[in-house]
């Protein structure tokens, strides 16, 4: 019976990336009921809002703005190498792409750090004294950032597959549509942060 | 009529043996076929866990005081009872049913365009569906804040709600799956010659329905985790002694929860869609109008959700906006039913089981579409709010509407999911017991809760008590009928007669091929070249 079916490969480019562009409505949706919590909040209780945004490190938060400015080039450098056949300057720019995240979590670990120190993390008792602004302040940041350090993550594992793919030539000139589609996914987690940053750091 | 082509060599998809045996065949099997059998037991089986917990209420609610269960455990029945119903039964309901096992088949392609992402939304349905059941168990006893986990109180009661809640994400998760790949499939994988306007109506409502679900669920999924790190953080959003706001969790809640009522109903007037012309004999009347109220629908339902918080504290005019915008998303659905009645104008109606379920359907759904323009406006809701006006009113659209739809569905594509026929006889019996135990079970609690029974009481005052009484002896004549049809059903998927590759007659895709379908569909791509309901 068996011979009778042949699994005819279903190749289907341009549906995958259709697929992966909902996906990413999807997930600029999902931080979209955060922004809407945020700009409630923020109208709420203004004052608050702006004594909270000057805790935070302006400083770190630009650097790492830069870091996944760089790590979105790098990303899309690595399609274009793909495609004009350059597979090893393809795996070397993922791999830029994928110490630009590294370095963006080793600051952002040392930003919670200190916060934490400072008794600035949801629940501390600091922060429970405060404004509830500034405590709504906070909860979001955390909130907000954890996700997005969470979409970081997966972002990164997802690009360490594709490293490995271009260097056992399962991702080619003629065949790179996973890339794609993870450079895609990972200018969504860029394009996230480029929300975060200013709505978080930059309009106290 | 199309000719059924019945000298296709491939195996069926039940008999082929694919790379594993038995069950494994089936639950890692990407057929979508088979998945959607998986989706139609699993579902099934809540379904009949839920129906339970509804009858154990209803005997609760006989006669006033404590019947057979306290207080906080019929707090925690109804919770249960709504979970299981709305996250694990209807949402993904008929699109993950019949839209698995029929779209590729409708729109002339082998399987859907992700294969092995339908596999794994099913199994991460499966995954939320045992933290859901879970959640009961495990903890300091079973949720007790209804299905809507409305904030404060689900942020500070002492039960089990982390739980309860990270299901209902993972089940949006599910959801979101399906409707990307339910989009992508619809948009790529059409038969040559199958323009837009040459697609059967069934898959154009899942089209609307996947679009809903992929716009709407995230914010429910943003809401969920936000409860859960209220909960587990102590992050404020939602609790006023933290300077968070109630009313905003009521907002976030139903920007999703309003749309997902036409995640449930679009799929089941797209399946009545497919059933009137079929046993009428008739093109069906007004194809574009029914294909674009479809979109309409979900793009209006997005903007209705304040009708559900018109007692919660909201300014006149937003309320009025809600509300206009509540009568407006009644202009598509009344379009739908009256193109339905106007198929039926001058047809040769032959009346079978799926087409008798399909005028229940009409009925109910209209009972529970003009109670939403009464619940709609303004005055009348304020008077009706939390009351068992609600409850009959949301259960004449869902098990009305979308649960007889259900009912249709399968009646009528059984034949071509099991290859074998039921007992027709039994099913029309089954028709009258369920029509009549349903609105007897259901009509009364229009009538008490007008007189101002609340929702979701254990108890109630004596003068509610001839409602109450006839109500639970609906729900016994409800039961009865639903286990004559289940019997009829499972016995017929054993024994039945064997069917025919079109035995209603019908004219679209999925009956051209032999019953039950070949494990590819269709031994050579068909090539479509006239509209899809060609009766004449």
């Amino acid at each position: 019976m068996e011979s009778v079916v042949t699994h005819a490969e279903h190749r289907d480019d341009f549906g995958a990336k259709l697929g992966m562009w909902i996906f990413i409505f999807t997930e600029l949706l999902l931080f979209g009921g955060l922004f809407l919590v945020y700009a409630v909040y923020r109208r709420l209780y203004p004052a608050d809002f702006h004594d909270a945004a000057l805790e935070l490190n302006a400083f770190l938060g630009t650097l790492n703005t830069v870091a996944l400015l760089i790590s979105s080039m790098t990303v899309a450098m690595s399609l274009t190498a793909v495609q004009k056949g350059n597979q090893k300057l393809a795996a070397r720019l993922i791999l830029v792409t994928i110490l630009m995240g590294v370095f963006f979590l080793f600051n952002k670990y040392h930003e919670w750090g200190t916060e934490i120190r400072d008794g600035l993390y949801p629940g501390s008792e600091n922060l429970m004294g405060q404004a509830h602004g500034v405590t709504l302040f906070f909860g979001l940041y955390f909130f907000m950032t954890g996700l997005h350090m969470l979409h970081m993550l997966v972002g990164m594992i997802l690009l360490i597959v594709t490293w490995v793919k271009i260097k056992s030539g399962a991702i080619n000139s003629e065949r790179y549509v996973l890339l794609e589609n993870g450079s895609l996914y990972w200018c969504l987690v860029d394009l996230i942060w480029i929300f975060l940053f200013p709505l978080l750091y930059l309009i106290p | 009529m199309p000719e059924p082509n019945v000298n296709n060599k491939q195996p069926s998809y039940l008999e082929f043996q694919g790379r594993f045996k038995g069950l494994a065949g089936w639950i890692f099997s990407t057929d979508h076929k088979r998945i959607g059998l998986l989706y139609l037991y699993a579902i099934m089986t809540f379904f009949l866990v839920g129906a339970i917990l509804g009858v154990l209420m209803r005997i609760e609610l006989i006669s006033p005081g404590e019947t057979i269960m306290k207080a906080q455990t019929y707090n925690g029945v109804f919770t249960l009872h709504g979970i299981i119903m709305i996250f694990l039964v209807v949402i993904p309901g008929l699109a993950a049913v019949f839209g698995n096992f029929f779209l590729p088949i409708m729109i002339g392609a082998k399987d859907v365009a992700f294969p092995r992402l339908n596999l794994l939304s099913w199994w991460i349905y499966f995954f939320g569906a045992v933290l859901a059941v879970m959640s009961q168990f495990v903890g300091n006893g079973p949720p007790d804040t209804g299905w809507t986990f409305y904030a404060p109180y689900s942020t500070q009661t002492g039960t089990n709600v982390v739980a309860a809640v990270t299901a209902a994400f993972v089940l949006g998760f599910s959801s979101i799956l399906t409707g990307i790949n339910f989009i992508v499939t619809i948009h790529r994988m059409r038969a040559p010659g199958m323009t837009w306007f040459r697609m059967p109506l069934f898959p154009w409502s899942l089209y609307a329905t996947a679009w809903i679900q992929v716009l709407a669920t995230p914010i429910i999924g943003i809401t969920l985790l936000m409860v859960v790190a209220e909960r587990v953080l102590r992050i404020g959003f939602f609790d006023p002694s933290l300077g968070g706001d109630p009313i905003l969790y009521q907002h976030l809640f139903w920007i999703y929860s309003h749309p997902a009522v036409y995640i449930m109903i679009l799929p089941a007037m797209g399946v009545i869609t497919e059933i009137i012309p079929t046993f009428c004999r008739q093109k069906v009347y007004g194809y574009k109008a029914i294909a674009l109220s479809s979109l309409a629908i979900a793009g209006v339902g997005y903007l209705v959700w304040g009708h559900h918080m018109f007692t919660s504290g909201m300014s006149v005019t937003a309320r009025w906006i809600f509300s206009l915008l509540t009568f407006i998303v009644a202009v598509p659905s009344a379009i739908k039913v009256f193109n339905w009645i106007a198929t039926m104008y001058k047809g040769s109606i032959d009346l079978q089981p799926p087409f008798l379920f399909a005028l229940a359907f009409i009925f109910l759904f209209m009972i529970g579409g003009m109670t939403g323009l009464l619940l709609g406006s303004l005055a009348v809701n304020v008077q009706v709010h939390d009351t068992s006006f609600v409850v009959a009113h949301f259960h004449y659209i869902i098990f009305g509407g979308m649960g007889f739809a259900f009912f249709a569905g399968i009646h009528y594509w059984f034949p071509k999911m099991y290859g074998r026929m039921f007992n027709i006889k039994l099913a029309n019996i089954g028709i009258a017991i369920l029509f009549v135990g349903f609105n007897v079970l259901y009509f009364p609690l229009f009538v008490i809760g007008v007189q101002g029974m609340p929702r979701r009481y254990y108890d109630y005052l004596p003068q509610f008590h001839t409602g109450h009484f006839i109500s639970t002896i609906g729900s016994f004549i409800l039961a009865i009928g639903l286990i004559v049809m289940l019997y009829n059903l499972f016995y017929s998927a054993r024994k039945g007669a064997i069917a025919p590759a079109n035995p209603w007659g019908s004219q679209s895709l999925e009956w051209t091929i032999p019953s039950p379908p070949p494990v590819e569909n269709f031994e050579e791509i068909p090539v479509i070249t006239e509209d899809p309901y060609n009766y004449k």
